[in-house]
């Protein structure tokens, strides 16, 4: 069958077929997971199993139920002062990944340009096309992997109308403290843009707390913040998240949701009201336990030659394998067929040059250990 | 200090190498941090949790729970009848509680006789033993936080973004 031109304009993964090699092979430890390897505490799962029982199986609200909106509304408030009306600036999305899409769809008309700084997620080219925008890259290799005020100055032209943001970031782990935000805010205000904040790793923050874009003055207005439950609270199958900001934006991604998604399935909203009410000491303890094995991991990789910043948030660190001599794609595929250990090329992440790897630490400390010794064999041995 | 410990209690044998990347302390530190909580019996000992279920021809040992009433003597209260009990190396654990009775104890024995015997002529037979009850232990599902299971394998696709 035909498809659309659009689609097939998409470029496929070019890492589809490492993926294949890596599933098909036995006992690999994978360092290539980008979700927790915690499964979701048991008072979670408990309130999501009980509410099956009571027969809670049907449609929500297209926005979501209400009680989960106004849970997250006050939360928001607890913890970051931040003012969202339930009834018209929150709506619940299955996962970020969902409020991404309609953000673009809602926001972004043909031609629009979209700042896309790299390396990123997969998603964020593909949603930014499919919407019928171009997106522009802004490479951050020589900053640190981080957006500063002149890289976003420098790539603004005519057309450019909304940026993402993502922080802590896939793939590198890097985030932003208050002041930087700050800083890139009023170039933001100034170009007149649209912030598409993807925050979903905000609980996992290790050296400074944690500041939403939509906080700093002046960009609550031309802020769609995204966030969700999978990363904190070990929920990514669950596929709850949100997106919050100004009504009108609310309002068209609601538009879009209602005649695609209809509602995030109720068991896993069911689910996310009661991570919201009684998991902070879960948090606590899993954030605790990611901290040490990214120091742990951060300080091994250095110590055996593959240099890499210290990540300041989410599961990440994305050494550069430069030193190596090998391409990235090559150093995965060696790595993983020697040594039975699974990282991803950082060519995944749109990023052009073929030097770094992406490493997550999303694994339990005793694999942690064991890849490592086994990446240091494999680096002896060249 | 604390996260020492905490490290230390989820895996024993976490080297000090890697604690002290961890907690970024030199390894120096952590040695002589670990030596003193040992010195001063905050680390009582090092061991293994077993699950003895799944270890064949184990010589499978029978535990039971015992809620025992005590008179408290004068001068010492239970202090020192616990520790005529807990002394006994069949007493694996021995705690005073709060409620209807004083110390509940954990024994064990080779078999149910070896435990009934233990209670009707050592335990039961002390002065300032008022009575016992005895629970045999029939399965142990979660012991200290550890849930004795086979380890659950990693349900996750090897690879995602």
């Amino acid at each position: 069958m035909k498809i659309s031109r659009k689609v097939d304009k998409i470029p496929p993964s070019g890492i589809r077929e490492f993926f294949e090699l890596v599933i098909g092979m036995k006992d690999v430890i994978s360092l290539g997971v980008g979700e927790p390897d915690f499964v979701t505490p048991w008072n979670i799962c408990e309130s999501a199993i009980f509410s099956i029982e009571k027969g809670f199986t049907s449609y929500t609200s297209n926005k979501g139920l209400y009680e989960l909106r106004a849970q997250i509304s006050r939360f928001l408030k607890n913890k970051h002062n931040l003012s969202y009306d339930p009834e018209q600036e929150i709506l619940i999305t299955t996962g970020v990944s969902e409020g991404l899409d309609l953000v673009m769809r809602g926001l972004l008309n043909p031609g629009d340009k979209v700042l896309i700084p790299l390396p990123s997620y997969v998603s964020y080219y593909p949603v930014t096309f499919l919407a019928g925008a171009r997106p522009v890259f802004i490479d951050t290799k020589k900053t640190g992997f981080k957006l500063t005020p002149s890289l976003v100055r420098n790539n603004i032209s005519k057309g450019v109308r909304a940026i993402i943001l993502n922080y802590p970031a896939n793939p590198t782990g890097v985030s932003y403290s208050r002041k930087e935000l700050s800083e890139l805010s009023k170039v933001f205000i100034r170009n007149n843009l649209v912030v598409i904040s993807d925050e979903i790793y905000d609980e996992l923050t290790y050296d400074f707390s944690h500041t939403p874009i939509s906080t700093l003055k002046g960009m609550k207005e031309r802020t769609v913040y995204l966030n969700g439950f999978s990363k904190a609270y070990a929920m990514t199958g669950w596929r709850v998240g949100y997106a919050c900001g100004p009504k009108e934006i609310i309002g068209a991604m609601t538009k879009i949701h209602q005649y695609t998604m209809l509602c995030t399935p109720i068991m896993g909203q069911i689910g996310a009201i009661e991570a919201l009410r009684g998991s902070s000491r879960y948090v606590a303890e899993m954030k605790q336990e990611y901290k040490r094995r990214r120091e742990f991991i951060w300080d091994r990789l250095n110590e055996m030659g593959l240099e890499c910043a210290k990540p300041e948030g989410a599961f990440y660190v994305f050494p550069s394998i430069k030193n190596t001599g090998m391409d990235c794609m090559r150093f995965a595929k060696e790595l993983l067929n020697k040594e039975k250990v699974a990282v991803v090329p950082g060519t995944a992440f749109g990023l052009r040059e073929k030097d770094h790897i992406r490493i997550s630490y999303a694994s339990n400390m005793s694999d942690l250990k064991e890849a490592a010794s086994r990446i240091e064999n494999f680096l002896k041995k060249r | 200090m604390k996260g020492i410990l905490n490290i230390l209690e989820k895996d024993a044998r976490t080297t000090p190498e890697e604690i002290s990347k961890m907690v970024k302390k030199s390894t120096a530190s952590v040695k002589s941090t670990i030596k003193k909580f040992e010195k001063d019996g905050v680390i009582v000992k090092y061991k293994t949790v077993l699950n003895r279920e799944l270890i064949k021809d184990d010589n499978k040992a029978v535990r039971a729970l015992i809620e025992v009433n005590i008179a408290p003597q004068r001068g010492h209260g239970f202090d020192h009848i616990a520790e005529r009990i807990y002394r006994f190396p069949e007493v694996v654990s021995c705690y005073l509680l709060s409620g209807t009775y004083d110390l509940m104890l954990v024994v064990e024995g080779k078999d149910i006789q070896a435990v009934s015997s233990f209670v009707s002529e050592r335990l039961a037979t002390l002065d300032n033993v008022r009575g016992t009850v005895t629970h045999f232990l029939l399965k142990k599902y979660k012991e200290d936080g550890d849930i004795l299971k086979r380890a659950e394998r990693d349900k996750r696709v090897a690879i995602s973004f």
